[in-house]
């Protein structure tokens, strides 16, 4: 492998394993916080490429419109999912919530193709970041995949520092770590619950829709995403989105390198590399924190 | 524990195995058929059983163990010719017992929710394998030319290519691994199980190595699964990697938890009303054109079940009771 093609490959694997954490991060917190595994969780990331998909014509393909109006869609939809179905799960024990959510999968997948089709659609790249950059000689990186990298950086930043530096997200770490003491301090958890709920399902929907303009939108790609969250999210440690963060990333590497090296076993890469984690660490590389 | 209780818990069972096997002298072609198929999912959810209501792990990859074992009675038996039951059969359910003794050293390591995690993982890998390469046929799927004979001293003794006689096959397997179970379930090992699920901390402090037991009963469901694999391989006469795939995982859950969690019968009465509901689902006389967004219908049936009925249908007669009691006390005292 040659150095553009390897620098090639390291900005594809960086721009994967961003994405995944967008994805990720919302199911870690969601876990971390409220205690429910959400198998539901991948099919945002495809609700909302199919948001990118049928709201582009609704805003003559403006792409910052459309992210903008599905973001406010998806905030919405968390809020009144957690309010009708999640809510009930709480105090239910994990195999509970595995079948709601699987349930609500179910639903998801077939309202999906009685409200759009069961076909795959491309979703053109707007137009002011449809170009590409030189590197080296003969290779050429297009600015989109860039651009999507920089989102996703820029939503890591500001995850973060909501988290570590304001109230609420001093509230979602005390969560976290005492449900019960939070409560008897006062904080409405279940006004925490929904928001966190909703900003989870909005972190998804906004993957989905940067995603959509390179993976073009299928059926079933929400269950492809959430399975590689789950190795993200058991690698990373549940609950830490420091940890989802850094798994990403790992996540990323090795399946992009997995394909260009060994593209025969790329698909077991990424469970092998969760076996051998596991082997050296059984909770992940962090512990909630 | 007194004659007429067991009496009164044997009664149902006999009454049920009693019927499946007059059922094919009432009826042939689709509905036995469709029987044979969901005495085939009430093994495979009684192998879940094990795990989930017996032992309290819940494993959302169990289709990987199922669907290696198909695979491999598909992948074992010569393309010309029919295979000796008494060879295909060991071999496949070796094959589950095999990825499930080594996915069971790793999961079992995690606990909760990474246990879910884990396993679906694992099972995911499993399909892939049979979704990308070649060594199945990929995503095509692979045919079984010819069904495995049963011969025993030179005589073949049963046709599994008949219906009627696979049917029985499949009764008499549903019935052993049920026995099988129930003795097991009762049996030392079965108690430290019932322990390790109601508690794993006390069961290691009475001085019970629990990772051994928990291994062993991972590995058993993986091999009775492969039993199941085995049989649907074998009626069907072809395989594919959805068998893997973590949606069958999800349904064989919501079949114990449709059933009833913790009683075998609500295992097999679970594959049963699972598969009566996606039939009812798919029956276009009732639901019209609708009836091809049948997953549609089976998801809110799954939400509903979940909010409302917690203990399976096996625990609506004690769901009623007690709903019954708390109307009388309130009665009482207004």
């Amino acid at each position: 492998m040659d150095l553009p093609t390897f620098l090639v490959q390291c900005l594809n694997a960086l721009q994967y394993g961003l994405l995944l954490f967008l994805v990720a991060s919302g199911l870690t917190l969601i876990f971390g916080i409220m205690g429910v595994i959400n198998l539901a969780h991948g099919s945002f990331y495809m609700i909302g490429a199919y948001l990118a998909f049928s709201l582009a014509p609704v805003f003559g393909g403006n792409f910052a419109a459309t992210l903008a109006a599905g973001l406010v869609l998806a905030v919405i939809f968390g809020y009144l999912l957690e309010w009708l179905f999640v809510s009930y799960l709480y105090e239910r024990d994990h195999l509970q919530q595995v079948l709601m959510t699987y349930g609500l999968i179910l639903v998801f997948e077939e309202l999906r193709s009685i409200l759009v089709d069961n076909d795959v659609h491309g979703i053109p790249v707007p137009a002011w970041l449809s170009g590409s950059v030189q590197l080296g000689d003969l290779m050429q990186y297009p600015v989109y995949r860039l651009a999507i990298s920089a989102v996703c950086l820029a939503v890591a930043g500001g995850l973060y520092f909501v988290i570590a530096r304001t109230r609420l997200g001093m509230m979602v770490r005390a969560g976290s770590s005492n449900r019960e003491m939070v409560q008897s301090l006062g904080i409405n958890i279940k006004f925490l619950y929904r928001i966190v709920f909703a900003a989870g399902v909005a972190l998804a929907v906004l993957a989905g829709m940067i995603a959509a303009p390179v993976s073009s939108v299928y059926p079933g790609m929400g269950a492809q995403v959430l399975i590689v969250c789950f190795v993200v999210v058991v690698i990373g440690g549940i609950g830490s989105v420091r940890g989802a963060f850094l798994a990403a990333l790992l996540v990323g590497i090795v399946d992009t390198f997995g394909k260009v090296l060994f593209p025969q076993a790329a698909g077991v890469a990424i469970y092998l590399l969760m076996a051998a984690i596991l082997l050296w660490k059984p909770e992940g590389l962090f512990r909630q924190g | 524990m007194t004659p007429a209780i067991n009496a009164r818990r044997l009664a149902l069972p006999i009454l049920v195995v009693g019927l499946l096997l007059i059922f094919p002298l009432a009826t042939t072609g689709f509905y036995l058929e469709f029987t044979s198929k969901v005495m085939i999912l009430a093994i495979f959810a009684l192998s879940l059983e094990l795990l989930v209501g017996a032992t309290g792990l819940v494993s959302l990859g169990h289709a990987a163990f199922y669907g290696i074992a198909a695979y491999a009675t598909v992948l074992l038996s010569p393309k010309y010719g029919a295979a000796s039951v008494w060879w295909v059969l060991p071999a496949a359910i070796a094959c589950s017992a095999l990825y499930a003794f080594c996915v069971g050293a790793l999961a079992l390591r995690t606990k909760g929710v990474y246990f879910i995690m884990v396993t679906l993982a694992f099972a995911q890998m499993a399909y892939y394998v049979f979704h990308d390469t070649k060594l199945g046929g990929g995503t095509d799927g692979i045919y079984l030319n010819f069904k495995p004979e049963v011969v025993l001293y030179g005589a073949r003794i049963v046709d599994l290519g008949k219906p009627v006689a696979f049917y029985y096959v499949v009764l008499a397997c549903l019935v052993l691994v049920f026995m099988f179970l129930a003795v097991l379930l009762e049996s030392r090992f079965g108690r430290v199980l019932a322990g390790i699920r109601s508690n794993e901390q006390r069961m290691r402090a009475a001085g019970f190595a629990t990772f051994p037991y928990k291994w062993a009963a991972f590995t058993l469901a993986g091999a009775l699964a492969g039993l199941a694999g085995f049989l649907v391989a074998v009626k069907d006469g072809f395989v594919n990697p959805e068998m893997l795939s973590w949606h069958e995982s999800g349904a064989v859950l919501l079949m114990l938890i449709l059933g009833g969690m913790g009683r075998l019968s609500g295992a097999v009465l679970g594959a049963f009303a699972f598969a009566l509901l996606q039939l009812f689902f798919q029956w276009e006389v009732v639901f019209g054109s609708f009836a091809k967004h049948w997953p549609l219908m089976l998801g809110g049936t799954i939400i509903l079940c979940v909010a409302f009925m917690p203990n399976g249908l096996i625990g609506l007669p004690g769901q009623w009771r007690a709903w019954r009691a708390r109307k009388a006390a309130g009665a009482a005292r207004g």
